[in-house]
């Protein structure tokens, strides 16, 4: 039994499901544009939180919000469900999969059997959509895979029921009633509004773009502070959250710069698409970073480099994004 | 980063492709199918070192007599003990006994068979250890 699922495949799995999702009910929504309105673009810095015990830091918006809030900001409802019972939690996606109901699934990457090993960590929030099931394999549009994959449903259980920091929980939702066709201008100002927020008004040091300059301090100490060996895996640990975990490019930029041309459409605002042009230039100076940290990742003895220059480059990107979301702000006060 | 400019460099991903956002001759915004890119690479290599690195010190101190194969599997799947205690549904301090030699040579099936189930391998198959 399976639903006739369009699939489309995407740079970054929340936004991508948010978008299939949409897409699957006769709502057209691009994955920038669920991005954008779930508020997605933000920076924090949470070196007192450890992901494989290096510290936290992040180019997007907490796990959750960008399907929460495009959802809520779309005036659509989404039904949200967690079990203690693993065997109820398959049991009722199987019911809800066979009335041709998609549901989306919070999992672990390091299950999932068809993920490419190189990428399969301890990452507890990724999402993916199951859209049917044929004897014991469910049917997965998983948005960053160019086609629909399968999987037993002995892994999915385990990919559901993952331990360790942000485990899911076997965290499932789906649309109760098909989402209404509405006006986006307003979710779309919405979401601006909040990335512009927490980019350069929060009141805590360690997000936005005051998070990326006590970042770019913290990188300029690290091989003092942590020695050579730990530092070249902090910079490594940076780098994948910049590119590797399906940002779409420049540490999520590029498809907030996807994001803000539409904006420019739906609002009627032409100056966006110029700020979406010095988005995408963020974006690039961001790459410099991950390139210059890379070519010291591969070569411990690359004369040339040093933990000053990358930190330079960090408080230059502070800079300018917090230029940026200024001028962002102003363009739907 | 323009469409040309999108790495198609031979990474991990193999035959995979991901898309990034990447902006065509008439500036609009295209969803980009790469291959990967090279920096990416290097810097998924040093997380690997890492977990490498981790599953030979395992293997060494089993040698020596001191971890049971238990602290192979854990490293090798990248857990903790506070991790692998989570997953097996046993205390930490339980877990910490385990991996010392001369406990697990005493263990139950059915402890054993725990951390098989968790390791998704036969419980036969525990004590079979790489060549170090």
């Amino acid at each position: 039994m399976s639903v006739d699922f369009q699939h489309f495949q995407s740079a970054h799995c929340e936004s991508g499901v948010t978008s299939n999702l949409f897409i699957n009910y006769n709502q057209p929504l691009s994955e920038a544009l669920a991005f954008g309105i779930g508020g997605g673009a933000f920076f924090g810095y949470f070196p007192f939180v450890k992901v494989n015990k290096l510290p936290l830091t992040t180019f997007r918006t907490a796990p959750g919000a960008i399907l929460k809030k495009t959802i809520k900001r779309l005036g659509a409802t989404l039904a949200v469900k967690r079990f203690r019972n693993q065997a109820k939690a398959q049991d009722q996606l199987n019911e809800l999969v066979d009335q041709g109901t998609p549901v989306v699934l919070q999992t672990s990457v390091y299950w999932l059997p068809y993920f490419p090993p190189a990428l399969r960590f301890h990452f507890n929030a990724h999402n993916l959509i199951v859209f049917g099931r044929e004897g014991n394999e469910y049917l997965i549009s998983d948005p960053v895979f160019e086609t629909p994959v399968r999987c037993t449903a002995k892994d999915l259980q385990r990919a559901r029921f993952a331990t360790g920091p942000l485990g899911p929980r076997g965290r499932m939702s789906y649309f109760t009633s098909e989402p209404k066709d509405t006006d986006k201008a307003k979710a779309v100002r919405l979401g601006i509004k909040e990335a512009c927020f927490k980019m350069t008004k929060m009141p805590v040091p360690f997000m936005g773009s005051r998070g990326i300059h006590m970042m770019a301090n913290k990188i300029e100490k690290w091989p003092e502070v942590l020695g050579e060996k730990s530092a070249r895996q902090h910079l490594a640990q940076l780098i994948r959250m910049m590119e590797e975990i399906g940002t779409g490019g420049g540490a999520f930029r590029f498809i907030y710069a996807a994001f803000l041309m539409e904006a420019a459409e739906i609002l009627n605002r032409p100056a966006l698409k110029e700020l979406s042009r010095e988005m995408t230039d963020i974006g690039d100076h961001w790459r410099q970073f991950a390139l210059m940290g890379a070519k010291r990742c591969k070569n411990r003895e690359d004369k040339d480099f040093s933990y000053a220059k990358l930190a330079n480059i960090a408080h230059q990107c502070a800079d300018r994004e917090h230029q940026f979301f200024n001028q962002l702000a102003k363009q739907i006060s | 980063m323009k469409v040309k400019d999108v790495p198609q460099d031979t990474t991990f991903l193999g035959d995979v492709r991901a898309v990034s956002y990447a902006v065509t001759d008439e500036g609009k915004y295209s969803l980009t199918p790469s291959t990967g890119w090279s920096a990416v690479s290097q810097a998924n290599d040093v997380a690997w070192e890492v977990i490498n690195e981790d599953v030979e010190i395992a293997l060494d101190s089993i040698a020596a007599g001191n971890h049971s194969p238990l602290a192979y599997h854990m490293a090798k799947h990248q857990m903790d003990v506070p991790l692998l205690a989570s997953y097996a549904k046993l205390p930490k301090w339980r877990v910490k006994r385990h991996l010392k030699a001369k406990i697990y040579h005493k263990l139950s099936p059915a402890i054993l068979a725990r951390y098989a189930e968790v390791f998704n391998i036969a419980v036969s198959e525990l004590d079979q250890l790489p060549s170090a």
